[in-house]
Order: structure tokens, then C-alpha cells, then sequence
């Protein structure tokens, strides 16, 4: 693993007012590469992604120390704006929420906050978004029905293209496809192979065989604990660890 | 595994529904004593023959009786030329209830009312959206706690006691403010009702914006959003069907509203557009008036009537706050 870190974590820890959720975790992750967060539930892999985008700063009580770079930036560091840290790094969230307005509303609503007011700017940015999350051709001739509206699956697309409208840099998924039905959570997971020509995925999941499937790189996450890091094939063929075969193996969690 | 017979369930689940069933029923008796007593002047003819025959004057020892017969005579005149054309009365310029020819037009209370309750409403609303937004969206939850309880006391407040400031405080200020003819007019009137209004509004506001679900906000903060955007362009929208609804209910408390309006307007049932002259609205005219009036003459039955226009329009304005607005807005949660 010689590429160059996008995110490079040293050294951290979470704390939940006194519980310590994340403990002494070191990571890299690659560019334009999926890396999978899995574990049992309460392991601290949600946690960690949202520590990523700095979303756990919404939590009362949450203290944390070490360091997260991303591109070489301490995104921790007191100088750094969390707006602007939260357009380059995008998020998918479990239960998708697309907004109570249109599905281009949805999509618009990013560039929109950036200030792009030109009609024909915003339409061309909703579109190509649109393609990219592989909803366009599903949605293109009713874009004033409200998102709320579509199917469970659309909706999480709705919600990746409102993601990459901002054009971020990196997209963090948590469980993206876990309420879905296997046709959508296929249709999701072909995306999310699209989408790393492009982008750093960084996604956890509850599935391993969905792990095992879109994922570059995985990592095993335990008591809020980092077990082990490595490419994926080697994870689920040799893991080096005994907990993580346990886990892979379906022992426990 | 025989059904047991639970005594304290039995007797708890009767004692329950009764109570409901008799506060039902008494509501629904009040309902119709307040129309039939106004029902007369719809059926003036049959009901004016009837008082002729049946009042019995009370005399106090040796009354003259020249005097009660001409009384007697008044009230004759008085309900033959409410027979003619009661309807149109009510439809005139003028309230002049109290006169040989009096003139029941509802036109300048309707006005006072509605001016009253816009005026306060239009001051009230904005102060008390602009603070739930922000006891929902920035305060810390630990103050927040402490802080709606307090406002929502307020709207507890007894309404004489923010009538009696309107009356001693409020007038002289606003008047030394803006140097108006009038002390007491539609006004300060709106003004003191708003102090009514804010804690209604505020507090539906504050319920509707806390019920946007929070996955919509973080949405909004993970696309780059900051606060205000997210407070602006995603929770506001999302809770409007409950802002509209505390303003209809806002606006339907004002409405109602007795006390307040009949100590702080000035109680002239003038009919003008403007803000700074005295008003008399519905329900101070019944506040002021009924205590005077004759039992089932012409003018009773039409501040009863007054009292069921009342019960009509807030009843309506409820309605749609409470079924429609709210009905939607969970509708709009669910995408429909």
C-alpha cells in the first residue's frame, strides 16, 4: 500500500462525555479507493466516519484528541471552517432523507447555498448529478415530484446526487443500503463502483458480503478499537487476527 | 385462564367516560343556549307577540301606573320595528343599541374586530416566530427547558391584569410616543393583545419546528449548509403547515379575546381604517353591553347572536388550524 493517504487519522480518540468510544485509532485511507468500516454494532465504525466531516461536533459531550488529515489539513485545527470541510467531504446517511421539496429542489439545494443562481448552471448541475447517482433516466421527466415520493431506493440515489452536487472530494456512507431491497442495494452498489473512478468512499456496512464486494480496503473495527487494516481479499481469505476471523466467520456480532 | 373481573380497571374506565361524556354534553348545551337565545330575531313575529302578553313589569310598592304604561307602550314600538326588517338592521352602518330607534349594525364591530386582531397578530407573530426559531434551532437544550415553560406561562396570564397595563401603562406611553388624539384606541388595543397572542404562536411554532425530524438538518449541515441556511431554506419550510396553524390560532385567540380589547380600545363603535382611533370589537360589545340589556328583548338576542358569530368563526379558524394544517403537515413528512 504505497498510494498517497486522502485521510490520514494518528492518534485518535472520541470520548461520550466520559465513555471513550474511539480509542487510539490509526488509519490511512486511499485515494479514488473504497475503503469498508465493518464490526459488530456499538464498535465505534459509525462514529468513526462521522468524526470524518466533523458531524459528531452536532453531539453535546463529545471531546476528542489526536489528529484527521485529510489532504495534509488538520481538519481538528481551530483555523479550519466546518462549512467548507463538509462540502469536500460529503455524506449518505443511513436512513435516506431526502428534503420535503422536488427532487431538482433536492439537488439544487447544495449549489444553491454556494450561491449559484444562474437557471441554466443550476439545471446543468442537477443533471449531470442526476447521471452520476444512475437516477437520471428514472426521474428526468418528473422532476417537480417531491422526493419523498419515490421508492426507497431512488430516494438514496436522490440523496447521493444531492451529495455530489456540492462536488465533494470524498463521500462517507453509513450503511447506505441497509433498509433497502436487494434490487436497490444491487443498483447502489454498482454505483458506488462508478463512483470511485472519482471519488474517495469511504462506507460502513453491517454486511459482509457487501464488504467483500464493493470494497478495496477494509477495516475491522472492535470495542472502539481498530483490529485490522488490509486489503479487502486478504481480510476475507487470511485475516491476521483471530477476532476478525470470528467476526468474518459469523462467530459473534 | 378465566376472564377476571379487575374492579378498579371496571370502575376507573366508567368514572373516566362519564367525566368525558358530561363535559361533552355540557359544551354542546352551551352551544345551544347561546343560538337559541339568539334565535328570536330571526322569528321576531311570534316571539314579539309573546313578550307583550307574558313580561310582567316589576313594580316596587305604588308605582305610578301612567309611567308603566308608557314603558309598557315603548317596548311595544320597540319590537314591531324590529320585526320589520331585523336583518337589515344587523347589516347597518351603526351601533346604537340603546335609543327610540336602536340600530344594531354589526358593520363597525366586525371592523373594530378585525383591525384589533390584525394589528396584533401582525406585531405578536413575528416577535414570537423569531423566537422559537430560535429557542428550537441555537439555544442549548438546558436553557431551552427552562425557557418555553415560561413563555408558555404567559399565555396563562390573567387577561385583565394585561388589560389593566394597557390601560394604565401602555396607553400614556404609545401616546407620548406617537401623539395621537385618542389614548385608548385600536392600537394599543392590538399591542396588548399581542402580549396574548406571542405565547400561543410562539409555543405551536416551537412544536412544529422541533418536530422536523433532525435527519432533515443534518442533511442540510453535511451538504455544507451553515445554521441559518439549514434553519431557513430547510426546517422553516418543512414545519410552514404548523407556523400557519399557530397563526390561525394566534389570530382565533385574538379574535375571542374579551377582556383585554374592552379595557385597552376605547370601546367607540366607530367604523374606520384608522389604526389610532377608538374601536369597539364583537366581544367587548358583549362584555360591556350584556349586563344592561332587558332579558329577551330585540338586543339581547342579538349580542347573543354577536356571541354565536363568535363561537362560528373561532370554531372555524380552530378547525382548520387543528384538522387541516396539521394533517398536512405530517402529510409533507411523508412525501405525499
Amino acid at each position: 500500500m504505497n498510494e498517497s493517504a486522502k485521510i490520514s487519522v494518528k492518534d485518535f480518540n472520541l470520548f461520550y462525555g466520559k465513555k471513550k468510544a474511539l480509542n487510539n485509532i490509526n488509519i490511512d485511507i486511499f485515494e479514488k479507493r473504497v475503503t469498508a468500516l465493518i464490526g459488530p454494532s456499538g464498535c465505534g465504525k459509525s462514529t468513526f466516519l462521522r468524526s470524518l466531516n466533523r458531524m459528531n461536533d452536532l453531539i453535546k459531550d463529545v471531546t476528542i484528541s489526536g489528529e484527521v488529515l485529510i489532504d495534509n489539513l488538520p481538519i481538528y485545527s481551530k483555523d479550519i471552517d466546518v462549512v467548507e470541510l463538509r462540502k469536500k467531504v460529503g455524506m449518505i446517511f443511513q436512513k435516506s432523507n431526502p428534503f420535503p421539496k422536488s427532487i431538482y429542489e433536492n439537488v439544487a439545494y447544495g449549489p444553491k447555498i454556494n450561491g449559484i443562481k444562474n437557471k441554466n448552471e443550476l439545471d446543468e448541475i442537477v443533471e449531470q448529478s442526476l447521471i452520476r447517482a444512475a437516477l437520471w433516466e428514472e426521474v428526468k421527466d418528473d422532476m417537480n415530484k417531491n422526493g419523498l415520493a419515490l421508492s426507497g431506493g431512488q430516494q438514496q440515489r436522490l440523496c447521493i446526487a444531492r451529495a455530489l452536487a456540492v462536488n465533494p472530494e470524498i463521500l462517507l456512507m453509513d450503511e447506505p443500503a441497509s433498509a433497502l431491497d436487494p434490487i436497490s442495494t444491487t443498483k447502489v452498489e454498482d454505483l458506488i463502483f462508478e463512483l470511485k473512478k472519482n471519488y474517495t468512499i469511504v462506507i460502513v456496512t453491517h454486511n459482509m458480503q457487501q464488504a467483500a464486494r464493493v470494497s478495496d480496503t477494509t477495516a475491522f473495527f472492535y470495542m472502539g478499537e481498530l483490529i485490522e487494516y488490509s486489503d479487502t481479499k486478504k481480510m476475507f481469505t487470511s485475516p491476521d487476527k483471530k477476532q476478525t476471523e470470528d467476526y468474518i466467520r459469523g462467530r459473534f456480532g | 385462564m378465566r376472564k377476571k373481573f379487575r374492579l378498579s380497571e371496571f370502575l376507573a374506565e366508567k368514572i373516566i367516560k362519564s367525566v368525558a361524556f358530561i363535559s361533552f354534553v355540557v359544551i354542546i348545551l352551551i352551544f345551544v343556549f347561546v343560538f337559541r337565545e339568539a334565535a328570536p330575531i330571526f322569528f321576531a313575529k311570534e316571539k314579539a307577540a309573546e313578550q307583550t302578553e307574558t313580561i310582567q313589569y316589576e313594580t316596587y310598592g305604588e308605582e305610578i301606573s301612567g309611567l308603566e304604561a308608557e314603558s309598557q307602550n315603548n317596548s311595544k314600538q320597540k319590537t314591531s320595528t324590529t320585526d320589520e326588517s331585523t336583518i337589515k338592521n344587523l347589516m347597518g352602518k351603526d351601533w346604537q343599541p340603546v335609543g327610540d330607534e336602536p340600530k344594531y349594525g354589526l358593520l363597525p364591530l366586525f371592523v373594530g374586530s378585525l383591525k384589533v386582531t390584525l394589528i396584533s397578530v401582525l406585531f405578536g407573530s413575528p416577535v414570537a416566530i423569531l423566537a422559537a426559531i430560535f429557542t428550537s434551532l441555537f439555544m442549548p437544550i438546558k436553557i431551552k427547558e427552562f425557557i418555553k415553560p415560561i413563555i408558555e406561562l404567559l399565555a396563562s396570564f390573567p387577561s385583565v391584569v394585561i388589560g389593566f397595563f394597557a390601560l394604565m401603562t401602555l396607553a400614556t406611553f404609545f401616546q407620548n410616543v406617537f401623539g395621537y388624539t385618542y389614548r385608548l384606541n385600536a392600537f394599543v388595543g392590538g399591542l396588548a393583545m399581542s402580549l396574548a397572542v406571542i405565547p400561543i404562536v410562539y409555543t405551536i411554532t416551537e412544536d412544529a419546528l422541533s418536530a422536523v425530524p433532525n435527519y432533515f438538518s443534518e442533511a442540510s449541515l453535511a451538504l455544507g449548509a451553515t445554521k441559518w441556511q439549514t434553519a431557513f431554506f430547510v426546517i422553516l419550510p418543512a414545519a410552514f403547515p404548523g407556523i400557519f396553524a399557530a397563526l390561525l390560532l394566534g389570530f382565533g385567540r385574538a379574535f375571542g379575546e374579551t377582556m383585554i380589547l374592552l379595557m385597552a380600545t376605547g370601546n367607540a363603535p366607530i367604523t374606520s381604517f384608522n389604526i389610532f382611533e377608538p374601536v369597539r370589537t364583537l366581544s367587548a360589545t358583549i362584555g360591556a353591553e350584556m349586563a344592561e340589556v332587558v332579558f329577551g328583548e330585540t338586543h339581547y338576542s342579538v349580542l347573543f347572536f354577536i356571541g354565536s358569530l363568535l363561537f362560528i368563526i373561532t370554531f372555524i379558524i380552530n378547525a382548520i388550524a387543528e384538522f387541516y394544517v396539521r394533517a398536512k403537515l405530517m402529510k409533507r413528512f411523508r412525501g405525499e
